[in-house]
């Protein structure tokens, strides 16, 4: 076998304690390089199983690999996953450049290095000339944005994104969907984002997995064969419009009665 | 005007009308001293009495700053104490109420008997009474840590101390500056009840003690002085802990922000 997969579900599945099955076993495979997106509506364990990817939620049954190791030996792989989540979570009392520089102090890493990291990481989202300010005086786009520059700082090749720009206005989002697009070709990163937004999923991923809630479970995979990069033009396409019908059809099927919910 | 310079110019101004008034009504009723001074013959008291009233006053500052000090790093270690292990603060934290709850009062005559030394024992006291918000906002603010930071600090493999050092304590700091700033007051209140309840059995040299002096002897205008001395001593620690605040969270926290 020439190359490993980043990602590895194995039947994996979540039951809290009270009973409640957040997600049925799922099995997934994520090639490396590969941007793969999850989407479904609220929950149908979509954020729950990327949670368990990066390991900050134990599977109650089945097994998760990074390239071929369990989650928690990812270390011994020598490579890096970083996780975004749906709020920049930024230090408020921290400058920008404090905080993207964050996880390699954590790591502990050198401060001049760290600094070095961090000026090319801040230039990566377009934010060099903010390193210096509080983010609070940042919009919550280039919160954003800031959120990403500390989730490149480790060079991960692996980069997994619960909802990062759902509480984000549409221009905005629209224009990090495409910063984004251009960092993964650029890095080769393997990119595992989470949505509920259907036409975010058609404009970025190679592959979409739809899921579906109560009990949250995998319903569908859909390939977007587009070639990148992926221009505004794309976005309203007819491919595009047709990925769209086709998804939308998959949410609705698995739904059921509630269809409504499927489509919010 | 700026809302800052309106902090300080209106309460300034009503306080000028109050003291004129004031003024007036002694002055146009003829008040006798003895019932109520005015605001000049207090002045004028604050003046000739005032080796006697300002030796008072920095005893009065001392139990006060020793008792708010030791307040603080007590507080701060209960704190810590408690955030660490759930079974501590479990076990600990009805005790910490109790002693809030009771009225220093009521213990400060059982401390001045066992404890021989004054000043220690009107420290004690203070200290009781300035303890409790020190805990309790520490205890809250080293607990109120964004839950998606601990997480990033969870997937970093932070480690204990990592995440006590760069998360929990600077996202306690807005809520124990709060703390400081009720017991500042607390530990001059508890300063001056103290004294009052050593009285002439204790160092007897304090703020409390003056004004239980010239209440035997009806000494009324000397009573308000050292009055206002108390007061605009708890009023200065308070600004000297509000600017202490603004300093340290350097505008990061919503609550050092004016809304207009």
């Amino acid at each position: 076998m020439s190359e490993i997969p980043a990602v590895e579900v194995l039947s994996a599945e979540k039951t809290y304690p009270n009973g409640t099955r957040a997600l049925m076993p799922v099995d997934l495979t994520v090639r490396e390089g590969e941007f793969v997106t999850l989407l479904g509506p609220s929950g149908c364990g979509k954020s729950t199983l990327l949670k368990m990817v990066a390991g900050l939620l134990a599977p109650s049954d089945g097994r998760l690999l990074l390239w071929r190791k369990p989650v928690d030996q990812v270390q011994a792989t020598g490579r890096a996953l970083s996780f975004v989540f749906q709020e920049a979570t930024l230090m408020p009392w921290a400058r920008v450049q404090a905080n993207v520089r964050l996880p390699l102090d954590l790591a502990g890493v050198p401060r001049a290095e760290a600094d070095a990291r961090v000026a090319e990481s801040l230039a990566m989202v377009g934010l060099d000339k903010f390193a210096g300010n509080l983010p609070r005086e940042l919009s919550g786009g280039m919160q954003m944005r800031v959120s990403i520059a500390r989730g490149l700082v480790t060079q991960p090749t692996l980069l997994l994104m619960d909802e990062p720009f759902g509480a984000l206005d549409e221009i905005t989002r629209n224009r990090l969907d495409s910063d984004l697009l251009e960092l993964w070709g650029a890095k080769k990163l393997t990119v595992v984002f989470v949505t509920h937004s259907i036409y975010e999923a058609v404009y970025l991923s190679q592959r979409v997995v739809v899921m579906a809630a109560r009990p949250g479970r995998i319903v569908d995979e859909v390939a977007i064969a587009q070639p990148y990069p992926r221009g505004p033009e794309f976005r309203v396409s007819t491919a595009f419009s047709q990925y769209a019908k086709r998804l939308q059809d998959s949410l609705l099927r698995a739904s059921g009665t509630h269809a409504d919910e499927a489509l919010a | 005007m700026k809302p800052e310079a309106q902090r300080i110019v209106y309460p300034l101004l009503m306080a000028a009308v109050l003291l004129a008034l004031w003024q007036g009504l002694v002055v146009g009723f003829d008040i006798p001293p003895f019932l109520v001074p005015s605001p000049v013959r207090v002045a004028q008291t604050l003046v000739v009495d005032a080796a006697l009233l300002f030796g008072a006053l920095v005893n009065t500052l001392k139990i006060t700053l020793f008792s708010f000090a030791a307040a603080t790093v007590i507080g701060v270690l209960i704190a810590f104490a408690f955030v660490q292990s759930r079974v501590i603060e479990v076990a600990l934290f009805p005790y910490a109420v109790l002693l809030q709850v009771t009225p220093i009062v009521a213990i400060a005559p059982l401390i001045i008997i066992w404890v021989k030394d004054p000043t220690a024992s009107l420290v004690i006291c203070a200290t009781l009474v300035a303890l409790f918000p020190i805990i309790a906002n520490t205890t809250l603010g080293l607990r109120s840590v964004n839950p998606g930071l601990m997480s990033y600090f969870k997937l970093n493999r932070a480690t204990r101390l990592q995440t006590l050092l760069r998360l929990r304590i600077p996202s306690a700091l807005p809520y124990f500056f709060g703390g400081l700033r009720i017991s500042s007051g607390l530990a001059l209140i508890g300063a001056v009840v103290a004294e009052f309840v050593a009285g002439t059995g204790g160092t007897g040299t304090g703020l409390a003690y003056q004004i239980l002096q010239a209440g035997y002897q009806l000494n009324i205008p000397r009573m308000f002085a050292a009055l206002l001395l108390i007061t605009v001593t708890g009023v200065l620690l308070f600004g000297l802990m509000s600017v202490l605040s603004k300093w340290a969270l350097g505008g990061w926290h919503e609550s050092e922000h004016i809304h207009d």
